[in-house]
């Protein structure tokens, strides 16, 4: 990262953290959990332990840090190296990201940036100006991208409700401050379970290796009504509604789910788990020792915050999590896709000199496409 | 403790006290190895571990009431000196194999109590051995029992068949349904370590001469489980202790094997070279490893897909992580060695 780029993020971060105690807590039982932070420009700093609210902040005001996080885990000794920590139990977590949804809309507003000279472009083979194929993507998540996230999330709540019989006083539902969500379960009884048993809840939830005998069709004489009805709890529920649709269609649809075969219905339900699976991030799952963003924090990767969402269906995060000041900073910009941030439309930019609100000017820097201008 | 009757004493006689059991019948140890007239226990003692480790169950009837007085006793007693003999020899894959056909002759008795319908006491027992035993709370819904979600996940990940994930389990309300069998088949790894761990832990008695000969045969038999394979070159620590867990004749877990046979292949070692290593493994089978092997070396299976050795991240996070200086910040254990040079 440019100098100018990196003083201007890390005062304006300072600045949002300077102003927004009230928004980063320490969360509960803190005494038993891992902190770590970011610095722009540098490696990860972890196995830290903070106490309170004012060690948190002081830790802020003293280190400047691009990003922040806090374990899902509790230990007796969090500040220890890994294997001393004495890990007790850890809150079940997920990630939900737009990128994993493979939505239509991603090539309309991504960009590629060449490792090599950086020159931003649409989405091509090589570079325009140097030929090199070694390119990053940078995207621009749209409200579309966002929408698909929040159902994803509206899903994996109602398995956590239902399947799993989680009471919903215990899930908390966060903006990643990028282009996800992130799911908190605490206080549950899942959060005394090991790494290999939550991967075998992911794999429920991203209803992956699902078998045609659990859903009603054997090796040898297939039955009618073993196959599962729109009523039935669980996967068998979901499933019903995926093959049938509706309760008129399901005997003509098991008639012909019999005469194409077995390995048919395996190729089936595989291909379910793109439809109604959830598309939970599974490392982030599995994770027993993660320390994940913490709430009310910057994401340095785009400049928003990573918020508590208290009803999701109505949260806007291009609006609501963008909390930096408004203030014209003078940028150079490129990026050849128009986006929109607090209501306010920008670009594109065809690597041109532009003044334009701070808020705006990080979530630029952040991703890579504007560099603060030198004058 | 649970409280144990007679009946269920012979069904699981792992419950028991040994010591204290002898010591309330009135026998001592020294009359088994000296008494001619108790000679028939010794050597069914010997037939036991003999099966076990042919992986067959002994399977006594104790149904007929006519031989109630005298199987019942028989049947405990020589599964007490059965234990005796293994401590007196000390061979841990032969202890892992009778724990393990011991768990899977319970499991039967467990299996046919929950379904008792005339015998509440027996069922009652049944669903208190998974409670206080397995921390397992299990509970009767018409032909099915429910089992938490939690708990159900922490036994099922002992499986490598798909049947056992939980998305192909009926699950309602945080709940698991399964039938009988299946409730008592989930069980039976920690079991298994239930009845191996009590066996290691209790007390080895002196060798007297009525036994030595017995012991003599069991080292004997004991010894179609050594594994000759030379193991060359560095492995990392993660490996080495894979590989020793195996020659100890302990259950590595799923992720362990894999972990171990990947690397294996990795390093060029062939499938005739690699499937000997779990030969001491609880659940050995020979056709069963080699197919394993062969699926993850690619040669068969649908997608052809060769596998490879997972990185230090995922081993750690599966608890299969030993490391040491000599790691050296790999990143995947088929670096090991290669980096330090």
């Amino acid at each position: 990262m440019l100098e100018n780029d990196l003083k201007f993020l890390e005062e304006t971060f300072k600045q949002y953290y300077f102003d927004h105690f009230d928004l980063i807590h320490v969360p509960d039982r803190s005494k038993e959990r891992e902190y770590g932070y970011k610095k722009f420009n540098s490696g990860m700093i972890r196995h830290m332990s903070l106490k309170t609210d004012k060690d948190l902040h002081l830790m802020l005001m003293t280190n400047a840090p691009s990003d922040v996080f806090c374990s899902n885990g509790y230990y007796s000794f969090p500040n220890l190296p890994m294997a001393e920590k004495d890990w007790k139990e850890a809150d079940l977590i997920f990630d939900i990201d737009a990128k994993d949804l493979k939505l239509s809309c991603r090539k309309d507003h991504t960009c590629m940036k060449c490792v090599s000279c950086a020159e931003i472009s649409l989405v091509q083979d090589a570079c325009p100006k140097c030929k090199s194929n070694k390119l990053d993507l940078v995207s621009l998540p749209c409200q579309n991208c966002i929408s698909g996230v929040k159902k994803e999330v509206l899903n994996l709540v109602k398995i956590l409700t239902t399947d799993l019989q989680i009471d919903d006083k215990n899930i908390r539902i966060s903006f990643s401050g990028n282009e996800g969500f992130h799911v908190y379960v605490t206080n549950s009884s899942y959060n005394q379970l090991g790494s290999n048993e939550r991967r075998d809840l992911i794999d429920y939830i991203k209803f992956q290796s699902a078998m045609p005998e659990r859903f009603g069709f054997p090796k040898n004489n297939p039955s009618r009504i073993s196959f599962p009805d729109l009523g039935d709890s669980g996967w068998s529920g979901r499933v019903a509604k995926e093959l049938f649709g509706s309760k008129s269609k399901r005997s003509k649809t098991i008639t012909k789910i019999i005469s194409d075969g077995q390995v048919a219905y395996q190729q089936k339900l595989e291909e379910m788990k793109n439809s109604i699976g959830v598309k939970i991030d599974s490392n982030v799952t599995s994770d027993i020792h993660r320390i994940f963003r913490l709430e009310g924090s910057l994401n340095s990767k785009s400049s928003l915050v990573k918020l508590v969402c208290q009803d999701i269906e109505k949260f806007n995060p291009y609006i609501e999590a963008c909390l930096i000041g408004d203030e014209p900073v003078e940028i150079l910009a490129n990026f050849p896709i128009k986006f929109s941030l607090k209501n306010t439309k920008f670009g594109p930019y065809m690597n041109e000199k532009t003044s334009v609100p701070k808020y705006a000017a990080a979530y630029m820097v952040c991703k890579g496409i504007a560099s603060i201008s030198d004058t | 403790m649970i409280s144990l009757g007679q009946d269920e004493i012979a069904k699981y006689p792992f419950l028991a006290e040994a010591g204290q059991y002898l010591k309330d019948k009135g026998f001592t140890l020294e009359q088994f190895a000296t008494d001619p007239d108790l000679r028939i226990i010794v050597d069914k003692a010997y037939e036991r571990i003999e099966s076990a480790a042919e992986d067959k169950t002994y399977y006594p009837e104790l149904d007929d009431p006519s031989e109630k007085e005298t199987t019942l006793p028989l049947n405990v007693f020589s599964f007490l000196i059965a234990i005796v003999l293994l401590k007196l020899s000390g061979l841990n894959t032969l202890i892992n194999k009778f724990s393990l056909a011991e768990a899977r002759r319970a499991e039967k008795f467990l299996q046919r109590d929950l379904v008792s319908n005339s015998d509440k006491t027996s069922e009652e027992f049944a669903i208190k051995i998974f409670r206080d035993i397995f921390s397992v709370t299990i509970k009767k819904t018409g032909g099915y029992f429910v089992i938490p979600i939690p708990d159900y996940l922490r036994h099922a990940v002992n499986f490598h068949e798909r049947e056992w994930k939980l998305v192909n389990r009926h699950v309602e309300n945080g709940m698991v349904f399964l039938s009988p069998r299946e409730s008592v088949r989930l069980i039976r790894w920690k079991l298994s370590g239930y009845i191996g761990s009590k066996i290691k832990s209790a007390n080895t008695p002196s060798m007297s001469d009525g036994f030595e000969d017995k012991v003599k045969r069991l080292s004997a038999l004991a010894k179609k489980f050594v594994v000759n394979t030379v193991v060359t070159g560095a492995y990392p620590p993660c490996i080495e202790h894979a590989i020793e867990v195996l020659n100890k004749g302990e259950n590595l877990s799923h992720s362990g094997r894999f972990m171990l046979a990947t690397f294996l292949l990795g390093r060029g070692q062939t499938i005739d070279e690699i499937a000997p290593l779990f030969k001491n493994a609880p659940d050995w089978n020979e056709k069963v490893t080699r197919y394993q092997i062969k699926q993850l070396s690619g040669e068969t299976g649908g997608s052809k897909t060769k596998y490879v050795c997972p990185s230090c991240e995922k081993i750690k996070s599966n608890n299969l992580c030993y490391i040491t200086p000599d790691c050296d910040n790999i990143i995947n254990p088929m670096q090991f060695g290669r980096k330090r040079l």
